[in-house]
C-alpha cells in the first residue's frame, strides 16, 4: 500500500510543479498545434486521409518527446533526484510517478490536439482513439526511463530522440494500423503486448540507471 | 583474460580463416546453381549467416549485460560492449549484402518488403544509439548499468519489431517478393552450415581480439597512472 502512496505523492508533486511553473504542457500544446498546421502545408491537395493519419503519429511521437525531454529537468536542476533515490521507498516508484505525470501531460495535450486533427484533417474512430491511448502508455513508460538515462549524459536533449525513436517504431506501426486498418483490433493487441513487456522491463530496470 | 586464453587466439583465427576459405569455395563452386535466381542466389550463403551471427552477437551482448546487472561484476561491461560492437558491424554487413542481393534479384537497392532487412535497419539505428548513449555518459558504474539496460531493451525489441513489421506489411503494401524458393538440397544446406560456422567463429575471434586489446589498453592506462 505504501508503494502506491509513494507513487501518488510523486505524481502529485510533478503535477503541482507543472501547475505552478507551466513549463511543459503549454509548450506541448503549442507544438502539436503548430505541427498540425505545418502538416496542412506539407500534404499536397488530394493526398487522402491515410497520409494524414500517418502524420498524426509523427506529431504524437514528437510531442511526447518534447514532454519527455523536460521530464527530469527540475529533478536535475535542483538535485532532487539524489534526494528521491535516497528516500526510503522503492526506486521504481520514482519511475512510475514520472511515467504517470508525463502520461497526464501527453493526454492533456491530445485532448486539444485530437479534436483539432478531426476538424483539420480526418475523423478518428474508437479503435484509433484506443490506439492513441495504448501508444501513449508505451511511449511514456519507455520514454521516462530513457529520459532518465539521457538526463545524466552530456548531450541530453540530442540523445533522447535517438534513444526513443527506434524503440517507438512498433508503437507507430500499432497506432497507424489501428487508425487505418479494417482489422484495427490486431494492432491494439500489438500495442497492449508492447506496453506490457516494456512497462515491466522499464519498471524493473529503473533502479539501475539512477543509482551511483 | 588469462594468458592461456590469449595463446589460443592465433590458432582460432587460423581456423576461422580456413573455414571462411572453405565456405567461399563451397558457396561459389561446389553448391549447385539455383534454378530460379541463378548466380545471385549464392550471396545467400554469406548474407544469411552474417545476419544470424549479428543476432548471436546482440544476444551475447544482452546476456553479458544481464550478468552485469545481476552480479555487478564490472568486467561484463566491456564484454557486453564488445559483443554489441561486433554485432553492429555484422548488422551493417547484413544491410550491405542484403542491398546487393536486392539489386541483383529485384533490381532495387532497397526494398521495404523484405522484413528481415527492415528489421536490421531498425536494429542498426537502435544499436547506433547505444554507442551514442555510451559515449556521452561519464565512465563508471552508472554508465555500465545504463548501457546494460539499453542492451537488454535491444533483445526485447527484436521480436516485437519483427511482429510489428510483419503487421505493417498489411497497410504499407502486400508482399511482392518472397524468398521461399524450392527447398535446399543437401549440398546447399551443407554449404550454408559451413559458412554459418565460419562466420560465427570469425565473430567470436574478433570479439576475443577486441576484448584482449581493450583490456590491455585499460591495464596500460592503470599502470601509467600508478607510475606517473
Amino acid at each position: 500500500m505504501t508503494y502506491l502512496t509513494d507513487v501518488a505523492a510523486l505524481t502529485r508533486k510533478d503535477l503541482r510543479v507543472e501547475l505552478r511553473a507551466r513549463d511543459t504542457l503549454p509548450a506541448m500544446l503549442l507544438f502539436v498545434l503548430s505541427t498540425l498546421v505545418v502538416f496542412h502545408f506539407a500534404l499536397p491537395e488530394g493526398t487522402g486521409d491515410d497520409a494524414a493519419y500517418g502524420l498524426l503519429w509523427v506529431a504524437i511521437v514528437f510531442t511526447a518527446l518534447l514532454g519527455l525531454a523536460r521530464a527530469w529537468v527540475p529533478e536535475h536542476e535542483h538535485g532532487v533526484l539524489d534526494g528521491l533515490v535516497l528516500a526510503p521507498s522503492d526506486r521504481s516508484a520514482i519511475w512510475l510517478g514520472k511515467t504517470l505525470a508525463t502520461l497526464a501531460f501527453l493526454v492533456a495535450a491530445q485532448v486539444v490536439a485530437l479534436p483539432a486533427f478531426v476538424v483539420f484533417f480526418a475523423p478518428l474512430d474508437l479503435t484509433a482513439l484506443a490506439g492513441v491511448l495504448l501508444a501513449d502508455i508505451g511511449i511514456c513508460a519507455v520514454g521516462s526511463l530513457m529520459a532518465a538515462m539521457a538526463a545524466s549524459s552530456r548531450s541530453r536533449e540530442v540523445l533522447l530522440p535517438l534513444l526513443v525513436l527506434p524503440l517507438a517504431i512498433p508503437l507507430i506501426v500499432g497506432g497507424v494500423g489501428a487508425a487505418i486498418s479494417p482489422e484495427g483490433e490486431r494492432y491494439l493487441l500489438l500495442l497492449a503486448l508492447y506496453d506490457g513487456i516494456f512497462a515491466v522491463l522499464s519498471w524493473a530496470s529503473f533502479e539501475y540507471v539512477v543509482t551511483e | 583474460m588469462s594468458t592461456s586464453l590469449i595463446r589460443t587466439l592465433p590458432g582460432l583465427a587460423a581456423l576461422a580463416a580456413g573455414l571462411m576459405g572453405l565456405a567461399i569455395v563451397l558457396a561459389l563452386i561446389v553448391a549447385p546453381e539455383d534454378a530460379d535466381q541463378g548466380i545471385s542466389q549464392r550471396i545467400f550463403y554469406i548474407h544469411v549467416p552474417i545476419a544470424l551471427t549479428a543476432y548471436f552477437c546482440f544476444g551475447l551482448g544482452a546476456w553479458k549485460a544481464l550478468l552485469l546487472l545481476w552480479r555487478g561484476d564490472e568486467r561484463y561491461d566491456l564484454e557486453s560492449y564488445v559483443a554489441i560492437h561486433q554485432g553492429t558491424i555484422f548488422g551493417a554487413l547484413t544491410l550491405i549484402t542484403g542491398s546487393i542481393w536486392a539489386r541483383a534479384s529485384w533490381d532495387v537497392w532497397w526494398t521495404w518488403s523484405s522484413n528481415q532487412l527492415v528489421l536490421f535497419l531498425v536494429l542498426f539505428l537502435f544499436y547506433c544509439a547505444y554507442f551514442m548513449l555510451r559515449f556521452s555518459l561519464e565512465e563508471g558504474a552508472r554508465r555500465a548499468r545504463s548501457s546494460a539496460v539499453y542492451a537488454l531493451f535491444g533483445v526485447v525489441l527484436i521480436p516485437i519489431s519483427f511482429l510489428a513489421i510483419r503487421l505493417a506489411e498489411d497497410f504499407i503494401h502486400p508482399t511482392v517478393f518472397t524468398r521461399e524458393g524450392p527447398q535446399m538440397t543437401g549440398t546447399m544446406f551443407a554449404t550454408f552450415c559451413v559458412s554459418w560456422a565460419a562466420l560465427t567463429l570469425l565473430a567470436y575471434v574478433l570479439y576475443r581480439v577486441e576484448l584482449a586489446g581493450k583490456r590491455l589498453d585499460a591495464d596500460l592506462r592503470e599502470l601509467r597512472e600508478v607510475l606517473l
